[in-house]
C-alpha cells in the first residue's frame, strides 16, 4: 500500500506485476475453495470474482485484466459442470471493466474497494444472469435480497483479501 | 487501419474473446425444441444461430435467382408474346367474320327454304329474286329487285313472301324490275275480310299504311282479322295472306264507307327475298285448301234462314216450281221466284238459266266460298253469294226507285266493274231455280253510292263479268 494513485498524472500510476505462481496458484486456490469446499459463508461469496477484481485493478492493463477474468471463469464453468463461457464470459467483462477503472480510480483505499467491489458483482451476477436467460436458456429468477446481500459481504471480503493479496504485488 | 487497431486494441480483443466464448457457448448448449430450456433434445445453439445467420443471405440468393428467373420468364422470354397475341387478335377477328357470314348465310338459307316451300306448295311458277334497292323516299313506296325481263319478269306480276303479298311489278328492265309495294298510295289490290267474307279493295295510304276501302259502315268488322287476296285484281292469286285488321271505323271522309286499317303480313320494311309470280297456278292457296271451302260452306249455312222441309211429293206437284212460293214472305222476298227449301250448297247448284256461263262462273265463285254476296242479294242475304240468293232485287224494288245496295256501289266505283246487281237479277228474274227464303233484312234496301237502278227486268247491260267476283282497278294511273 505504499502506491500512491493519482487521478490527474497517469505517470504516477503503479502498475503492479505477479510472479506466476502467484498469478497462477491464487486464482485456482479460489476456484478449489468456491467449488469444492462448500461452506456456509463461502455461499454468499464469489472468491474468483474477488480473484479476478484483484489481479485487474492491480495490473492496470485491460487485456491481462480480461484474459484473467476469462481463465478464471473458464475454468470455473468447467470445474462447476457450467457450460463453458458462462462464468467466463461473465468475468471476462469484469476484469476488462476492473483494469479499466484501476487505471483511472485509487483503487488501494479500502472505501474504494469495497464499493468497486460491491458494484462489480452486482455487474458480474447481471450479466451471469442475462448469458443464462438467453443464451443457455435458463429460468432461474434472481433474488434480488440475497444478491444485495452477497454484493455487501463480497464487498467487504474484498476489502480484506485484497489486503492480503496486496502482499504479492511486484511493482514493475 | 493500423491507427484504429492500436487505438481500439482492448475493445477489439475484448470482443474478440467475448466472440470466442459465446461460441463456445453455443456449441454447448442446446435449445429445446419449441422453447426454452437446457433439455438435452434440442438442437445446440451454435446451429440455430448458424442457420439463424444463414437463412436470410440464403433467401437473398435465393430471391435474386428467383428475380432473374422470373425476369427471363416475364419479359425475356416473352418476346414473341406481343406478335402471337396480334396473330391471334387477328384469328379472332378473321372467325368473327366467317361466324358473321355464316350467321347471314344460315338466314339467308333458312328464307330461300321457306321460299321454296311456299312456291312448291301453292304457285305454278315463280322467280326468286333479291332486293337490291329501294326508293328511298317516303312518297313513293317502291323496291327494286335483280330480276328483270331476261328472266321472264312483267309487268303487272304479284311479287310475294310466303309472310304476305309486297305488291307487283311496276317496271321491267332487262336485269332489273322496279316492284311497286302494296303499301304505296299507288297501289291497290282486291281482298277479303277472311272471317265475314267482305270483300274490299286494299289501298296504300301515304302514310305508308294499309288501308280497306269500300266496306259499307254497317259491317261489323273487328280488328285481328286476317286479310287475304281475293284474286279478282287478276294480279294477286286467291287467297294470299294480306294482313290484319289493325282497326276498323267509320270513314268520315267517305261516308258511308268504313276504314279499315291493315297490318301487312310481309315485313315491307326489311325485304330481301321475294317471289315473283311468273305463272298463275290453276289452285290457289285458299281453293287448295279444303278447310276454307268447309268454313265458307259453314258461313253460308250459318247465314241462311234454316227453311223446314217440304214434302218432296209437294215440290214434284206440277206447277208448284213455277209458282211463287206459298208461304209468307217479307216484301222483298215475296217476289222471289222460288222458295224451295234448299240449302245453300244446293241453291248454288247451276240451273238452267238464259246466262248459264254467267251463272257458272258465280256458282264456281260461290262454291269457293271467297266471293261474298255482293249487289242487290246483299240487303237480301247478308254475305250469301250472289248466286245462291237471288232475291230480285229488281222485283221487290220498283223500277223508279234506286236500289241502295253496297254491290251496286261497288259495282259502280271501279271503273270497268261489271253491274253484277243487273246480272243477278237477271238470273234471278229469269231463273226458276228455288232459292232460300231471304232474311226480312232484305226488305230494307241499302243506301247506295250509285242511283243506278237494279230493275231485274233489265237484262245484263255492262256485260257478262262474275257478279261475285269484282274486278276493282285499284291502281291509280302511275305518277
Amino acid at each position: 500500500m505504499n502506491a500512491s494513485v493519482s487521478l490527474t498524472s497517469r505517470e504516477e500510476i503503479e502498475v503492479h506485476r505477479f510472479s506466476w505462481p502467484v498469478s497462477l496458484g491464487i486464482p485456482v486456490l479460489a476456484i478449489f475453495l468456491q467449488v469444492f469446499l462448500r461452506i456456509g459463508l463461502l455461499n454468499l461469496l464469489d472468491l474468483p470474482l474477488l480473484v479476478t477484481i484483484f489481479f485487474a485493478v492491480a495490473r492496470r492493463r485491460p487485456i491481462p485484466g480480461m484474459l484473467t477474468g476469462a481463465l478464471i471463469g473458464t475454468l470455473q464453468d468447467a470445474w462447476t459442470g457450467h457450460p463453458i463461457g458462462l462464468f467466463g464470459i461473465a468475468k471476462t467483462i469484469v476484469g476488462y471493466l476492473g483494469s479499466s477503472l484501476g487505471v483511472k480510480l485509487d483503487v488501494d483505499n479500502p472505501g474504494s474497494r469495497f464499493l468497486m467491489t460491491f458494484a462489480f458483482f452486482l455487474i458480474h451476477k447481471f450479466i451471469y444472469m442475462a448469458i443464462d436467460l438467453l443464451l443457455v436458456g435458463g429460468s432461474e429468477a434472481i433474488n434480488w435480497a440475497h444478491t444485495l446481500i452477497s454484493a455487501l459481504a463480497n464487498g467487504l471480503a474484498a476489502v480484506v483479501l485484497f489486503a492480503v493479496l496486496d502482499k504479492f504485488k511486484q511493482r514493475s | 487501419m493500423e491507427n484504429f487497431f492500436a487505438r481500439y486494441k482492448n475493445p477489439l480483443v475484448l470482443m474478440a474473446v467475448l466472440f470466442i466464448q459465446v461460441i463456445a457457448l453455443a456449441t454447448q448448449v442446446k435449445r429445446p425444441e419449441g422453447g426454452r430450456g437446457s433439455g438435452g433434445g434440442g438442437t445446440r445453439l451454435i446451429r440455430v444461430w448458424t442457420i439463424t445467420a444463414f437463412t436470410p443471405i440464403e433467401k437473398l440468393f435465393i430471391s435474386t435467382g428467383h428475380f432473374f428467373r422470373n425476369s427471363w420468364h416475364n419479359y425475356a422470354d416473352l418476346r414473341g408474346v406481343r406478335k402471337q397475341n396480334e396473330e391471334l387478335q387477328q384469328e379472332i377477328e378473321r372467325l368473327r367474320l366467317e361466324q358473321v357470314k355464316l350467321r347471314q348465310d344460315a338466314d339467308q338459307a333458312r328464307r330461300l327454304q321457306a321460299l321454296l316451300e311456299f312456291r312448291q306448295k301453292f304457285v305454278d311458277k315463280t322467280v326468286t329474286a333479291q332486293v337490291i334497292a329501294t326508293s328511298g323516299t317516303e312518297q313513293s313506296r317502291v323496291i327494286i329487285i335483280d330480276k328483270g325481263s331476261r328472266d321472264g319478269l312483267k309487268t303487272d306480276m304479284a311479287v310475294i313472301t310466303p309472310d304476305g303479298i309486297v305488291g307487283k311489278v311496276k317496271d321491267v328492265f332487262p336485269l332489273s324490275s322496279q316492284v311497286l309495294l302494296i303499301n304505296d298510295h299507288d297501289s291497290g289490290a282486291g281482298v277479303i275480310l277472311e272471317s265475314s267474307r267482305l270483300q274490299g279493295i286494299l289501298k296504300g295510304t301515304s302514310l305508308g299504311e294499309l288501308q280497306v276501302t269500300d266496306i259499307m259502315s254497317d259491317e261489323k268488322v273487328e280488328a285481328g282479322e286476317h286479310v287475304i287476296t281475293s284474286g279478282g285484281d287478276r294480279i294477286y292469286p286467291k287467297g294470299l295472306s294480306v294482313g290484319t285488321v289493325t282497326s276498323a271505323g267509320p270513314d268520315h271522309d267517305n261516308d258511308p264507307f268504313m276504314s279499315i286499317k291493315v297490318k301487312p303480313s310481309a315485313d315491307l320494311r326489311r325485304l330481301e327475298e321475294v317471289l315473283v309470280i311468273t305463272k298463275m297456278a290453276e289452285e290457289t292457296p285458299a281453293l287448295a285448301s279444303g278447310t276454307n271451302s268447309l268454313r265458307a260452306a259453314d258461313i253460308l249455312s250459318q247465314r241462311l234462314p234454316s227453311i223446314p222441309k217440304v214434302d218432296p211429293n209437294a215440290l214434284k206437284t206440277p206447277g208448284v216450281a213455277a209458282n211463287p212460293s206459298p208461304t209468307p214472305k217479307p216484301a222483298g222476298a215475296a217476289a222471289t221466284p222460288a222458295s224451295t227449301p234448299k240449302p245453300a250448297g244446293a241453291a248454288a247448284t247451276p240451273s238452267p238459266t238464259p246466262k248459264p256461263g254467267t251463272e257458272q262462273k258465280k256458282v264456281t265463285a260461290a262454291g269457293a266460298g271467297v266471293k261474298p254476296a255482293t249487289g242487290a242479294t246483299e240487303g237480301a242475304v247478308g254475305k250469301i253469294p250472289a248466286t245462291t240468293t237471288k232475291p230480285a232485287a229488281g222485283a221487290t224494288a220498283p223500277p223508279a226507285q234506286p236500289s241502295p245496295t253496297k254491290a251496286a256501289k261497288q259495282a259502280a266505283k271501279p271503273a270497268g266493274s261489271t253491274g253484277q246487281s243487273s246480272t243477278t237479277g237477271t238470273a234471278a228474274a229469269a231463273s226458276p231455280t228455288p232459292t232460300p227464303t231471304p232474311k226480312p233484312k232484305a226488305a230494307a234496301p241499302k243506301k247506295t253510292k250509285s242511283s243506278t237502278p237494279t230493275d231485274a227486268s233489265q237484262p245484263n247491260a255492262t256485260g257478262t263479268e262474275p257478279a261475285a267476283t269484282p274486278t276493282p282497278s285499284p291502281e291509280k294511273p302511275p305518277r
